[in-house]
């Protein structure tokens, strides 16, 4: 039986790929993914997982590398951050397109400049067009949970598409939290052995990446988006068949929590829903219908559940990690996007927290609480900024 | 006439220009890897010309990727063979990509896979140009050629820098083999490559092939094009085989003036049409005179090729 320990973030996904038995593992050293590396390697070098671990000369090469043994059909993982990110993301675009169910985890870290290490969701949230499918955990449990189930997902013929897991960086990956590691037998049985649908065999030659006439290339583009959205059945089926086997409710599309009966709905990703979920609780004992509807699956976006989730809000404030200069918010515009179709007319207010680790405390969540409680509605905001660190604007016309 | 091509690696239909070289030499390499092969491609002319979906020119396992991977994707083939057993049966992988794929963009990826000691040969098809782009500069376009972002012009002799040695590049990285083939000597190349397959570890083989396209020459003299690069002491050959340097044998007519293979390319016309521009081939041949004494001995280094040596040299004076 497996038992709780107390475990880094980090070595505890080490591990836990580790009972996925890829066959390759390649990447290279980022902070704060490295942990992650170090044991996978650590694993490998001590016999305790039979597989191939490339020491490559970027996150170019990892990439590449996962891509190539996951044509020849093995199971691949790799795992990056930020500006590794950066450097995968021409050859994600390519393993989506090319539908190679290579599994990574992103420990998201800000993008520089300013460079810093420390954890917000731009990095991830900049490919997420790509094709790649994207979960993030909450806490370093999820985080080892959704490899796992991330394999599952990945290599299933129904959707044949690269998945990323995101775990927030320092904040999941350094931690040391209790958690439970499945034991090796119940993996196995979990996830089988792969078995590639195609792949380059001298026995059966086939041709990989042929190039596509303008009468071609669009199928190919629209089959990547179908897969996408089929995954959403796959997510939860395969949540569910993984709760059942292992007890724990770590995948799935959206964590409801409190919200069904709330007239303030925040909805949020990744480890600040544990700092979202405490304030609630607070809340809540003062008689105040607050909810969180935490995002786990981002890419595919779960619209139709997002929308039955949501639908009986008074009010919703997205509370992110990220956004696009010059626009806005990156949830916050799709949450607007899957309410616009229902008859409700919500206010959503976007906020965006936590650039480059800033500290939020339960204070800054009870403040955007009671700002849209009280009737205020932004578009997007940065919350929380320094007026002394920034520079006196010249006003535009 | 009846023709059977199931033992082809590449099969005929393929779409390259006529005279291609790069076309030529790799039906020849790649036969002679054989079928036990998985090949992997960086985008480039090769790829377009052999893999239009839905059809495609290959009868062994092929994977292309991006430009600049194709090395690396060969690491993880190899790495997903090997964990599968395949590479015991045999099974091989050869990497290819352009100059530019190989020598630019492609750089970093491949001293990865060099450096690591994967089992791998890499072959560069090296025409000298971005020619799938339309004939822009790459690291190994040679000094004074007229491309289209190294146009000759009123200040301009077009390239403005020598080739990169890439193959010395490579041979830094001590790998046990390290090749340059020409596709001008086209029967030589497929007993070479079985031989290079025979040694365990990284290989790199660059092959000089024509581009009638890009050099604006006759698509009919490709072959000879390429051999007057080696005989006017232009593009060298040699093999460095675990360590121990191996020149081709030296041309059995003797080394000849670079005007003879300079003057049938559109790409160094401009080099023939004024003092100042002959100034320029004075100094191509003084570089073939280097070229011929660093591997032949300065025994080997013909009267003319001295002369222009002298006369860079007088100039230098000169103008210090």
């Amino acid at each position: 039986m497996s038992k709780k320990e107390i475990l880094e973030g980090a070595m505890a996904v080490a591990h836990a790929v580790a009972r996925c038995r890829p066959d390759v593992v390649a990447a290279y050293p980022i902070t704060p993914q490295t942990h992650i590396s170090e044991e996978l390697s650590t694993i490998i070098a001590d016999g305790e997982l039979d597989a191939e671990f490339v020491k490559v000369e970027s996150e170019f090469g990892a990439a590449s590398v996962v891509l190539g043994a996951s044509a020849a059909g093995a199971r691949a993982y790799t795992a990056t951050s930020s500006q590794g990110l950066m450097l995968m993301a021409e050859v994600l675009w390519n393993i989506a397109g090319m539908r190679l169910p290579v599994v990574l985890a992103c420990a998201n870290r800000s993008v520089s400049a300013p460079l810093s290490i420390w954890c917000d969701h731009q990095d991830a949230e900049s490919i997420r067009d790509c094709g790649v499918i994207q979960i993030y955990a909450e806490d370093a449990q999820e985080s080892v949970d959704q490899h796992i189930i991330a394999f599952k997902v990945a290599e299933d013929r129904r959707v044949l598409l690269p998945m990323m897991v995101n775990l927030d960086g320092f904040l999941l990956t350094h931690v040391f939290e209790p958690v439970e590691l499945p034991d090796q037998e119940p993996v196995d049985k979990f996830l089988g052995k792969f078995e590639a649908l195609y792949k380059l065999d001298v026995d059966n030659p086939m041709s990989f990446g042929c190039f596509t006439e303008p009468d071609k290339c669009m199928e190919g583009r629209w089959m990547i988006h179908d897969a996408q959205l089929r995954s959403l059945a796959v997510i939860e089926e395969v949540s569910a068949n993984f709760a059942k086997a292992f007890g724990r409710n770590s995948g799935g599309l959206l964590e409801e929590y409190k919200s069904k009966d709330a007239e303030t709905v925040l909805v949020a990703k990744g480890s600040i829903c544990g700092t979202i979920k405490d304030v609630i609780d607070e809340l809540r004992d003062k008689g105040q219908k607050v909810g969180l509807v935490r995002v786990k699956t981002f890419r595919p976006f779960p619209r139709q559940a997002l929308v039955k989730a949501l639908s009986g809000a008074k009010r919703i404030a997205v509370i992110e990690k990220g956004g696009s200069f010059g626009s806005g918010g990156i949830m916050t515009p799709d949450i607007k996007d899957a309410l616009y179709d229902t008859s409700a007319r919500i206010p959503v207010s976007g906020f965006c927290v936590q650039l480059g680790g800033r500290e939020i405390t339960a204070d800054g969540i009870k403040e955007i609480v009671a700002r849209v409680s009280k009737g205020e509605q932004v578009a997007y905001e940065y919350f929380g900024l320094k007026p002394a660190l920034l520079p006196d604007l010249v006003p535009v016309d | 006439m009846e023709f059977n091509y199931a033992d082809r690696v590449l099969k005929p239909g393929y779409t390259s220009c006529l005279g291609c070289g790069e076309a030529l030499a790799m039906r020849l390499v790649v036969q002679a890897c054989g079928k036990n092969t998985v090949f992997t491609n960086a985008t480039g002319c090769s790829e377009i010309f052999t893999s239009r979906y839905p059809t495609s020119s290959w009868n062994a396992p092929w994977l292309h990727s991006l430009f600049e991977n194709s090395a690396a994707i060969a690491s993880g083939v190899f790495y997903a063979l090997k964990h599968s057993g395949q590479l015991e049966k045999g099974v091989q992988v050869v990497a290819m990509g352009g100059d530019g794929g190989t020598a630019d963009i492609g750089l970093q990826c491949l001293s990865g896979a060099m450096e690591r000691g994967d089992d791998i040969l890499y072959v560069c098809w090296d025409n000298e140009a971005y020619m799938n782009t339309g004939v822009q500069r790459s690291g190994l376009t040679p000094l004074d050629a007229d491309t289209t972002t190294s146009p000759q012009g009123k200040k301009s002799f077009g390239n403005n820098r020598p080739k990169k040695d890439l193959p010395m590049i490579m041979a830094a990285h001590g790998i046990p083999y390290v090749g340059i083939a020409s596709m001008g000597y086209y029967r030589e190349l497929a007993p070479m490559v079985k031989r290079i397959l025979q040694i365990r570890g990284p290989k790199f083989l660059q092959v000089h092939v024509v581009c009638p396209l890009g050099w604006k020459s006759d698509p009919a003299k490709s072959a000879e094009m390429a051999r007057l690069a080696f005989e006017t002491g232009c593009y060298l050959l040699y093999e460095i085989i675990k360590g121990e340097m191996k020149a081709h044998r030296a041309p059995k007519d003797g080394w000849k003036p670079v005007e003879e293979y300079l003057k049938p390319q559109g790409r160094f016309r401009h080099l023939f049409r004024s003092a100042d521009a002959a100034m320029r081939i004075t100094g191509i041949q003084a570089a073939a005179a280097a070229n011929i004494r660093k591997y032949y001995g300065d025994e080997a280094v013909p009267q003319f090729a001295r002369d222009a040596e002298a006369k860079i040299a007088e100039a230098a004076k000169a103008t210090a």
